[in-house]
């Protein structure tokens, strides 16, 4: 499997906070129309991973590619291609859904407002497009940063446990959503502590 | 992708959209400076001469202070939230998030100030042969502050409190923006040429919108992991 130069690849990543050494030499690839789910106890390291994959922190030693190239030489090109969800929601409370979206979405790429629309649809959210975010529920602020997800138009996603404050209806159209994407020939890396249950292209990684 | 002049202008757009969302938030800073100036006549002596001979320096501590309220929550806000994390992966350069996020509070801080100076110039005495001379030192002089303030507020954004530690960051900067400042506008008062004062203001400016962005910059990457 070539995926090291069609898709994400991870090169013996070390990370150390402070004393802890968190990230002992992880390596992984995902390519296109894969999924790659990573699970570990609390404080393995999930987290840490993922924000290291995204270049929001740089290891110590190791690298990550993409397409081939270091993401840290390719930065533009690799964060247009990539929508990056973490535990926290990112929304503005003060900000509607809609605006929420557009303007996050709005400085990765040029969008209009019936095409976030649409993403606020399909993830079930439509009715809230013009509430402030302070008034929707953890599951419903989910959801929303769901379809910023899929507004980006990204061919890689990097979700923090997507799962966390859904409901069983949600969950479901979680795991529809990331079904979609891999079978469109996305790629995704997922933390999550729990199984996924997907009948996508999935393998898993475990954090020691 | 969204080029860089675009970014900034939607950067601005969400900026002032927020701070028009918080009245409370854009109005404190304001009443702030009305207040602190408005302390002084009432404190010293009716001696119109004496609050003449004060105001520049009570006007520009004050306006100082007020532009450094606002200043914490720069960025601070957004990285509580985790947008912060969303703009810096955005395809966008850091330095444009830091040039629209200084920008953006120049509008709402600074020019907002400049606007009611001479309602506190008349509550100082200032005569107003010197509102000129003096609005524009306080527009020089506050957007420099936005832009120094950037580069504090990139670096205290991981504390919990950093308030505190910000303005002791920022304050030693801005000690040319006071001395230039209230130098322009009590020439003015005086009836002599502030020309030199404001050239000295002028250069600052463009000093630290030039340099100020990517010390930003630096600081908030710095942060950010």
């Amino acid at each position: 499997m070539n995926t090291g130069i069609d898709g994400l690849a991870v090169e013996k990543v070390h990370v150390w906070r402070g004393d802890r050494h968190v990230l002992k030499g992880v390596s992984l690839t995902v390519g296109p129309g894969e999924l790659l789910h990573v699970s570990g106890a609390n404080g393995a390291g999930k987290t840490t991973l993922l924000r290291v994959v995204a270049g929001l922190l740089r290891p110590e030693q190791g690298a990550v590619h993409w397409r081939g190239a270091s993401i840290l030489a390719a930065r533009s090109e690799y964060q247009a291609a990539l929508a990056y969800a973490s535990h926290e929601p990112a929304l503005k409370s003060d900000l509607t859904a809609l605006e929420n979206l557009r303007f996050l979405v709005g400085l990765k790429r040029p969008v209009s407002l019936s095409e976030l629309g649409a993403s606020l649809e399909r993830t079930g959210v439509a009715q809230c497009a013009d509430l402030p975010a302070r008034v929707l529920s953890a599951g419903q602020r989910r959801r929303v940063a769901m379809a910023r997800v899929l507004a980006y138009r990204a061919s890689l996603w990097l979700l923090d446990e997507p799962f966390t404050n859904l409901d069983a209806a949600g969950a479901a159209l979680m795991s529809t959503l990331l079904e979609d994407h891999v079978a469109a020939g996305g790629a995704a890396l997922v933390v999550a502590h729990h199984d996924l249950n997907l009948s996508a292209n999935t393998r898993h990684l475990s954090l020691a | 992708m969204t080029g860089p002049l675009h970014g900034i202008s939607i950067l601005l757009r969400r900026e002032l959209l927020l701070s028009f969302r918080r009245p409370d938030q854009l109005l404190q800073p304001l009443v702030f400076f009305l207040i602190v100036t408005t302390l002084f006549p009432l404190g010293l002596s009716v001696q119109l001469s004496l609050l003449r001979e004060m105001a520049p320096g009570v006007l520009w501590v004050a306006a100082l202070l007020s532009s450094l309220l606002s200043l914490e929550s720069l960025f601070k806000s957004d990285a509580d939230d985790g947008t912060l994390e969303q703009m810096a992966l955005s395809g966008q350069s850091l330095t444009v998030i830091v040039a629209g996020k200084a920008v953006a509070h120049w509008l709402v801080s600074g020019a907002a100030l400049v606007v009611i100076s001479p309602v506190v110039g008349t509550a100082l005495a200032i005569p107003a042969s010197a509102f000129g001379t003096m609005m524009v030192s306080l527009a020089l002089g506050t957007l420099t502050l936005s832009w120094l303030g950037a580069i504090g507020a990139a670096l205290t954004v991981g504390l919990k409190r950093g308030n505190v530690l910000l303005s002791l960051i920022v304050l030693p900067l801005a000690m040319p923006l006071l001395i230039f400042g209230a130098g322009a506008t009590d020439r003015a008062i005086s009836g002599t040429s502030a020309a030199g004062a404001l050239y000295w203001l002028g250069a600052l400016c463009v000093l630290t919108c030039t340099l100020a962005p990517f010390a930003a910059t630096a600081a908030l990457r710095i942060t950010l992991e």
